[in-house]
């Protein structure tokens, strides 16, 4: 048992850390006002290795592990969750192509990515009719001679528009249900390929989110991703890992309530004292510090387990829920430590507010977390 | 970031399991309904080192880690949250400050044969009208010679009627406030020492709990543990164990009512089907399960990071505030998922929901528990 890091967990997290206060926090304000896509600060991620953390360094990832990946996440999280996110999404196209890719696939896609020589990578499974239950999905692929043929549309994709390179699922066999749908490598700018809507987002507003459309997209058998007719196991093997990128965007989330939090009730004099002193304020400090040090051991249990090739989907999905629950309970009482200045652009608490809402809804909803925690409990003993 | 237990680690808790299956859990709703001190049950934790789980085998004890303490508290607690309380105090109240403070003489005579469990030892320090402020304590302790004289009382005692000795704090210098606060080793046999009828608890009720009384009880100075003014330390040390202790048990509860409640669950018809197909049931256990994770990563953390011998006042507090808030929440899901069955003492999720109560109470309130994280959190 160890609940430290090791060097190269704590290098990473240190970099990311350094990043973060530097860079990421003082543009954050801004770019959300803005709804301004960061790409320099992509592109300084991308340097940093922060876009391929847990990928193998022959691919030109920093195979660092997925709890260093965790950590970066919650660091970069706890100064802009739409940049955490924009890196989550990326970080998991590469680490899905690593797993499930072939060798060309892997060497064209991979180093692009964690180079950020393409700005990112996208993540496309929802639809407009089919959120929770891909099952329902109704975009179609339809072999060509050797060729696919995509048709349909995707919705709420995060990087969209920027992406070098997205995951699609499409059904390739109608009559096979769940055993009939595939993943595919679109690569952007693809003839067919359309970008939608840029949805206008309450939160998470400097990141980009895109609906798709595909009319007569042809991509070549090449592009299949994993075994035909197995996407939904690539695609929920991808959102076990990525529920743990979630898990610690919402724990860096707690940990910059909390941050903002401290720094206002010492400032902040009511009735002749700091607002710090008084219990009802000092109380609420207490237990967001208590939520964010179980948010933060549940996630990276979760990562470690993943690290040690164990099963970890209940571990992420756990994480996950609490995390993402606990977040929205911490900047509600964030915004209530500053006040009327917790509803003002002035402080990041509104801003922090408005980003921790979508962490119960995407990846996965809570309910959809419940779920499957809820199966694995009733399936054992 | 490693959560594996070792295989000594696994072998504590699995012993711990099949005890707690054997011996408690088949005995723990008479012992409650009977306010029963659980004698035999004692007896045999003492055979299996458990009431000196962490003080060195020279000194009588298991010579064990922390983690593996918070692991026996988990599953003892598992089986009788009473037993737990009472395991809990003599390790945690009781042999660790007379270990971490006491002085080699006071070792042999009042440490190893409590950590052998051969005696048993308890922890006064709240009194009538001193709880959560323990400086305003009232309880004096006079000097005169080499010897004190012991004024006071203290209320809420646990293993205060079987104690063969109790760990008294008292004032020495009532003008220097916490730090005119000394720790004194108190036999029972001592003149002048009585003790009140057992408390009627809500729960935890197959440990004893009882106010002490002292009138002129004298003392000589080799009774006092640790220096004199050094007692408040000594208290706030061994409470930061002792929360660890604590939110185990409280750990231990909300296992239990879990179990019971899946078992139930997986049995209970409903509508024509198991209500474990109902997501209002399934979502319950969901929250359940993760909340538990969440409370034993906490405890996991607080016990590792006492036996690296880092400070974890802190750590300690949030282990034990989020476990017993947690503990309450689900024993008292676990009888909503009983239904009906789950308020009668036909099954024990009644039980486990009035045990919970006291972990949010004993060894600093929540409140208490609050006010320790947000002043590290405010000095950060």
């Amino acid at each position: 048992m160890d609940f430290g890091g090791t060097e190269i967990q704590q290098a990473v997290a240190a970099a990311a850390r350094k990043f973060a206060t530097e860079r990421a926090d003082p543009a954050a304000a801004r770019a959300d006002r803005e709804a301004r896509f960061p790409e320099e600060l992509i592109r300084e991620l991308g340097g940093l290795g922060l876009l391929a953390v847990n990928i193998p360094a022959g691919y030109g990832g920093s195979e660092a592990g997925a709890v260093a990946y965790a950590m970066a996440v919650m660091e970069i999280a706890r100064a802009d969750c739409s940049l955490a996110v924009t890196m989550a999404v990326t970080n998991m196209v590469g680490e899905t192509i690593a797993k499930f890719g072939t060798p060309e696939q892997k060497a064209r896609c991979i180093p692009r990515l964690a180079s950020s020589e393409w700005l990112a990578g996208a993540f496309g499974l929802s639809e407009p009719q089919a959120g929770s239950d891909p099952n329902s999905m109704s975009t179609r692929a339809d072999l060509r001679g050797d060729r696919w043929v995509l048709n349909g549309s995707k919705q709420w994709i995060t990087s969209g528009d920027r992406a070098g390179v997205i995951i699609v699922w499409a059904r390739t066999d109608i009559g096979a249900g769940n055993r009939g749908i595939t993943a595919f490598l679109v690569e952007g700018g693809t003839p067919g390929l359309s970008v939608g809507r840029h949805e206008e987002k309450m939160g998470l507003r400097s990141s980009s989110t895109v609906s798709l459309t595909f009319e007569d997209c042809e991509v070549p058998a090449t592009a299949v991703l994993g075994e035909l007719g197995h996407g939904l196991r690539v695609a929920l093997s991808a959102l076990d890992g990525g529920r743990i990128g979630i898990a610690s965007q919402a724990t860096g989330t707690i940990q910059a309530a909390l941050q903002a939090s401290v720094r206002y009730a010492r400032d902040r004099r009511a009735f002749g004292r700091p607002i710090a002193d008084f219990q009802a304020v000092s109380f609420a400090l207490a237990d967001m510090r208590t939520a964010h040090d179980a948010a933060r051991m549940l996630t990276l249990r979760a990562a470690a387990q993943k690290e040690a090739g164990r099963p970890f989907g209940q571990e992420a999905a756990m994480a996950k829920l609490f995390a993402s629950e606990a977040a929205q309970v911490a900047v509600s009482k964030a915004v209530q430590v500053h006040g009327g200045y917790g509803y003002v652009g002035d402080f990041p608490v509104e801003r922090l507010f408005r980003d921790a809402r979508v962490q119960t809804i995407y990846e996965g909803t809570s309910e959809i977390q419940r779920l499957v925690i809820a199966r694995n409990i009733l399936s054992q003993g | 970031m490693d959560i594996q237990l070792s295989d000594e680690q696994r072998q504590v808790r699995e012993l711990c399991r099949q005890f707690a299956d054997s011996e408690l859990r088949p005995n723990a709703r008479k012992w409650d309904v009977e306010h029963q001190f659980p004698a035999e049950a004692i007896k045999k934790l003492a055979e299996l080192g458990l009431l000196g789980v962490a003080i060195p085998a020279e000194l009588g004890g298991a010579g064990m880690d922390n983690v593996s303490y918070a692991l026996a508290m988990e599953e003892i607690s598992r089986g009788c949250a009473g037993t737990g309380v009472i395991m809990s105090v003599n390790n945690s109240l009781y042999c660790d400050p007379v270990y971490k403070f006491g002085t080699d003489e006071q070792k042999t005579e009042f440490l190893a044969p409590f950590a052998r469990g051969e005696r048993l030892g308890a922890f006064a320090l709240t009194e009538p009208t001193s709880g959560s402020d323990a400086a305003e304590m009232r309880t004096v302790a006079v000097k005169k010679g080499n010897e004190y004289v012991l004024n006071g009382a203290k209320n809420f005692i646990t293993n205060g009627p079987q104690a063969d000795v109790v760990i008294v704090f008292a004032n020495t210098d009532r003008t220097k406030g916490n730090k005119g606060v000394s720790a004194f080793l108190v036999p029972g046999s001592v003149k002048g020492f009585t003790r009140s009828k057992a408390d009627d608890k809500v729960g935890i009720r197959a440990s004893g709990s009882c106010t002490l009384y002292f009138e002129d009880v004298v003392l000589p100075e080799r009774f006092r543990l640790g220096g004199e003014g050094e007692g408040f330390r000594v208290a706030m040390q061994t409470l930061d164990g002792g929360r660890i202790g604590i939110a185990a048990q409280a750990l231990g509860i909300a296992q239990a009512a879990y179990e019971e409640a899946v078992a139930y669950a997986k049995d209970r018809k409903a509508f024509g089907l198991p209500i474990t197909q109902f997501q209002a049931i399934q979502f319950m256990l969901a929250d359940m399960a993760t909340e538990i994770d969440a409370a034993r990563l906490l405890v996991w953390r607080a016990a590792w990071m006492k036996d690296k011998g880092i400070r974890h006042s802190a750590e300690s507090a949030m282990a034990k505030l989020y476990a017993s808030e947690m503990c309450e929440r689900v024993t008292s899901k676990a009888i909503q998922v009983h239904g009906g069955y789950g308020y009668i003492k036909e099954y024990d999720v009644e039980r486990h929901w009035r045990d919970s109560r006291i972990t949010e109470i004993y060894e600093g309130t929540s409140e208490i528990q609050r006010l320790v994280i947000a002043a590290n959190v405010l000095k950060g």
